[in-house]
């Protein structure tokens, strides 16, 4: 490979015993992986000369090959942008394709080098790598024309795909991409300054995938149909942790269409000739569970234990591992839990589904060939490394093909790879090559797990003559995400960062002189995971919610008082991006008749985010209606596509604020479909503006951070309403 | 047994059981992909068609249910219907899965009431769900495309389909 793109592409491989530090959906993790050469390969790619990121086609398309998949956060179009500013390119003439599963040449600069999309990094990782990749690639398109043409390069311009001389001479990049691709890329290609950038940061960064997305062409995992391919649904165990005891599929195979029954590590495979056969082939299987070792305790009597652990009612294991950690520690201990509480209060966070439009679904060939996957990976490294183990190759043998996704929010990611394996292990029974696409139904996906974990947190804050927090005494109760994580992980000492980020570091316990916090992440059989934006899910509520109330007691403005502490504390970027926020809503101006204001700001995934929301009760449920949104997320790259992401995130947000909540009685989930989980409705989601930062810095993430402050907004809201704290989610009862 | 079906203005026979619901005759046997999956029990509304001009939800229609119906998918929109054309002018999809389900939602809006306010707009969308939550743009793309004169919105001369 031609430098410079040898060195933009992140090397992972060789490495007898790689170490993967991700960020997947937010909050920071380490898998440690013991792999001999395992990454030393990948899919096949064949690198032209422009680098693993670049093509140009002699009808002067310029294609951008994108390492992240897309699904919905609009990366696709803000990585192509990178490039084609750097390029000069041609917006219209701009497309992308997505990358193979190679982690050699498209691993997340992020991720340790793991190929992998989350965490709000797409942008994040790719900016120098895609840049450097467009300016290499124009510098060689304009040696090619100067030495073409026989006249100096520095006479040479570049505007809009057109390279130009002012003699008259001009050509576009497919008409000299032969000559250009003869010429040796620069050692260390110049980057444009960022005040010449005419594309990024322009309203003509649109998506490149809407038409394909209007008209029914966009294809999806659930929409792969190949020669010979078979549909699988698999009967599951409603209890977390239970095994197969027996099945009996005689009903099953009565189905026409129904061709084969295989039991797997996950529960009972149905395959058939089409999704319906298989459907009711899979309804048709009587299965015998053995749930001795399955959780089959109720999100009520877990929720009680997590309360008495942070009361002291119930004594936390006296276990270095298992006890309480603490995660922020600041004078006196005593103290915090000392004196009158101005607020002393605890939340409930119950656990979410994800619930994305697109159930989870794989499609798996085995058996002739390497094997290949066909999916919206969102991790094809990790996805590699799970299936590697099941058919017994090298994970860099596994090849993925990596589709649009149907939303993600984080679920399709994790260590586990459920339903890749899942499908894998039928696919293995199936052999031969067959393809095989597993599909789940809407209950099935609702009931699999990986949630967002149930959380509880108790905070007691002591004020100062000013009103100001003087002490600040929290606890968090919560599973642990990342179960597992060798020590020497963010947040230190072993603990589980993505459980309280947001709360860590945050400016309201820095401008506390004395702090007594601390962590305790009981095992608990459900499977829990990442959920867009993590941590803060829960912390920015809390710490939000506790603020307004705070502010409150101290007869102070919420604004204001956030102001005194920003101050404080040093966090200037929250204060800049309160001050957008308020001085666009209005702050200190009447809101419309029958509405209340109310005011949150956090900060996640390297971007900060503001919001005052317009809240009024119907029916004594919160209506949203006006919602306007600062942000601060380093360069802009597509000013439309951090807007969607925010008005996407606060949905999301609001949707799980209101509404949503998984349970489970004596281990069962009780949520099944969307009668039963509810989510957000268009007549309940509100008109967000929004407005961005100016900012030279680096471009930060806008997928996740959008999704935390609306909840706390809306509870801060109800607080100047009702004059009450809002203390558990959901706020309405399904 | 072969089941006659009109979909996108051509008959077509299909060797799916009777039972099997229109979506996966459509997807499956048909190959019409656009119409999706996403809960089975008419909550989310993706897999959204038009019968006659009014939208069902396929995955609860089973095709001997069907009877002379004719079925308009997202395909037989034909890729530049007005609404089509406003969805990416506006940037309206995200993930995308459930857009289909929802401009065949807004086609039969705007074919029954050409002018709708916002009322009329959330009390006809409210049952396609959006986990991305493109609401706001739909909203908006809806009323731009109320705004184009548009073939759906048809003269008083022509007949109707």
């Amino acid at each position: 490979m031609n430098k410079p793109f040898k060195d933009i592409a992140v090397s992972a491989s060789r490495r007898d015993v790689l170490v993967v530090g991700a960020t997947v959906a937010g909050g920071s993790l380490l898998v440690g992986c013991s792999l001999p050469g395992a990454l030393s390969a990948g899919s096949k790619v064949e690198v032209g000369a422009f680098g693993p990121f670049l093509k140009f086609a002699p009808d002067e398309t310029v294609t951008v090959i994108s390492k992240h998949i897309e699904f919905g956060q609009g990366n696709h179009a803000g990585l192509a942008a990178i490039a084609a500013e750097e390029l000069d390119a041609d917006w219209s003439k701009v497309k992308v394709e997505q990358a193979a599963a190679n982690a050699k040449l498209y691993g997340n600069v992020n991720m340790g080098g793991t190929q992998g999309t989350g965490g709000s990094s797409a942008i994040a990782n790719s900016w120098t790598q895609l840049r450097t990749a467009g300016a290499a690639a124009r510098a060689m398109f304009v040696s090619a024309a100067a030495a073409k043409w026989g006249v100096p390069a520095s006479e040479i311009t570049v505007s809009n795909g057109v390279i130009a001389h002012p003699s008259g001479k001009q050509a576009g990049f497919g008409e000299l991409v032969s000559d250009a691709a003869k010429v040796a890329p620069p050692e260390a290609p110049t980057l444009k300054d960022p005040k010449t950038f005419t594309l990024i940061g322009s309203d003509r960064v649109r998506r490149k995938d809407a038409q394909a997305k209007s008209d029914g062409a966009a294809r999806y995992t659930q929409d792969v149909q190949l020669p010979d391919m078979l549909i699988a649904m698999v009967a599951h165990a409603p209890k977390f942790g239970a095994k197969v005891k027996s099945f009996d599929a005689t009903d099953a195979r009565k189905v026409a269409g129904v061709v084969a029954i295989h039991q797997i590590p996950t529960g009972v495979a149905v395959v058939a000739n089409s999704t319906w056969a298989a459907r009711q082939g899979r309804d048709a299987l009587k299965v015998t569970w053995d749930e001795s070792k399955a959780e089959t305790r109720g999100s009520n009597q877990l929720l009680q234990e997590f309360k008495d652990l942070a009361s002291g009612k119930a004594a936390a294991p006296d276990d270095k591992k298992k006890g309480w950690k603490g995660f922020d520690s600041k004078g006196d201990a005593a103290k915090a839990s000392a004196g009158t509480a101005a607020v002393e209060v605890t939340y409930d966070f119950p656990y979410l589904a994800h619930a994305t439009m697109e159930p989870m679904n794989c499609v798996a060939m085995v058996g002739k060939g390497p094997t290949k996957l066909v999916f919206g990976s969102q991790t094809p490294t990790l996805d590699q490394i799970n299936t590697a183990g099941i058919v017994f190759a090298l994970p860099g043998s596994i090849e993925i093909e990596t589709l649009f996704a149907g939303g993600s929010f984080g679920r399709r990611a994790n260590f586990q790879s459920d339903y890749v394996t899942e499908c894998v292990h039928i696919a293995k029974k199936v052999g031969k090559g067959r393809p095989v696409k597993l599909v789940w139904t809407r209950e099935d996906d609702m009931r699999a797990g990986y949630y967002r974990p149930m959380v509880h947190h108790a905070v007691r804050v002591t004020t100062d003559a000013e009103g100001y927090p003087a002490t600040w005494r929290h606890r968090v109760v919560t599973q642990s995400i990342m179960k597992g994580a060798p020590p020497g992980s963010p947040g230190g000492g072993g603990i589980d960062a993505t459980a309280i980020e947001g709360a860590l570091g945050s400016p309201y316990l820095k401008a506390t002189p004395i702090v007594d916090a601390q962590l305790i992440t009981p095992d608990v059989g459900v499977p829990v995971l990442w959920w867009r934006s993590v941590g803060a899910t829960h912390t920015a509520y809390v710490m939000e919610h506790t603020i307004d109330q705070l502010a409150r007691k101290a007869g102070k403005d919420p604004v204001e008082y956030r102001r005194a502490l920003y101050e404080k504390a040093g966090a200037g970027r929250r204060l800049a991006v309160l001050n957008l926020a308020a001085e666009k809503a209005g702050w200190t101006t009447p809101v419309a008749k029958g509405w209340t204001r109310g005011v949150a700001v956090h900060e996640s995934f390297g971007s900060v985010v503001a919001q005052v929301v317009e809240v009024k009760l119907e029916n004594g449920t919160p209506k949203v209606g006006r919602v306007v949104t600062a942000i601060d997320c380093g360069t802009a790259i597509s000013p439309d596509q951090i807007a969607a992401q925010m008005e996407g995130g606060s949905c999301y947000g609001l949707s799980a604020a209101l509404f949503g909540k998984v349970t489970l009685t004596d281990g069962v989930v009780d949520q099944q479909n969307f009668d039963t989980y509810r989510v957000l409705r268009n007549s309940e989601a509100p008109n967000v503006e929004t407005y961005i930062l100016p900012s030279s810095a680096p471009p930060s993430g806008v997928g996740e951070p959008g999704t935390p402050v609306i909840g706390p907004a809306v509870a801060n809201a109800l607080l100047a309403i009702t004059g009450q704290p809002t203390l558990s989610q959901p706020f309405v009862e399904a | 047994m072969a089941i006659t079906v009109d979909v996108n203005g051509r008959p077509l026979n299909v060797n799916s059981p009777p039972d099997t619901p229109l979506l996966w005759v459509l997807r499956d046997e048909l190959g019409l992909t656009g119409t999706k999956y996403g809960c089975g029990i008419a909550q989310c509304g993706a897999c959204t068609v038009l019968a006659d001009g009014q939208p069902i939800r396929s995955c609860q229609m089973p095709i001997s249910a069907l009877g002379a119906a004719k079925i308009t998918t997202i395909e037989g929109l034909g890729g530049s219907h007005p609404l089509q054309q406003a969805w990416v002018r506006l940037d309206v999809p995200q993930c995308g899965y459930c857009q289909s389900g929802q401009i065949m939602s807004a086609c039969a809006l705007l074919a029954q009431n050409p002018h709708p306010d916002d009322a009329a707009i959330t009390g006809a969308m409210d049952g396609n769900i959006c986990r991305c939550g493109a609401y706001q743009r739909i909203r908006a793309a809806i009323k731009e495309a109320a705004a184009t004169p548009t073939p759906t919105a048809a003269p008083a001369a022509t007949p109707t389909a």
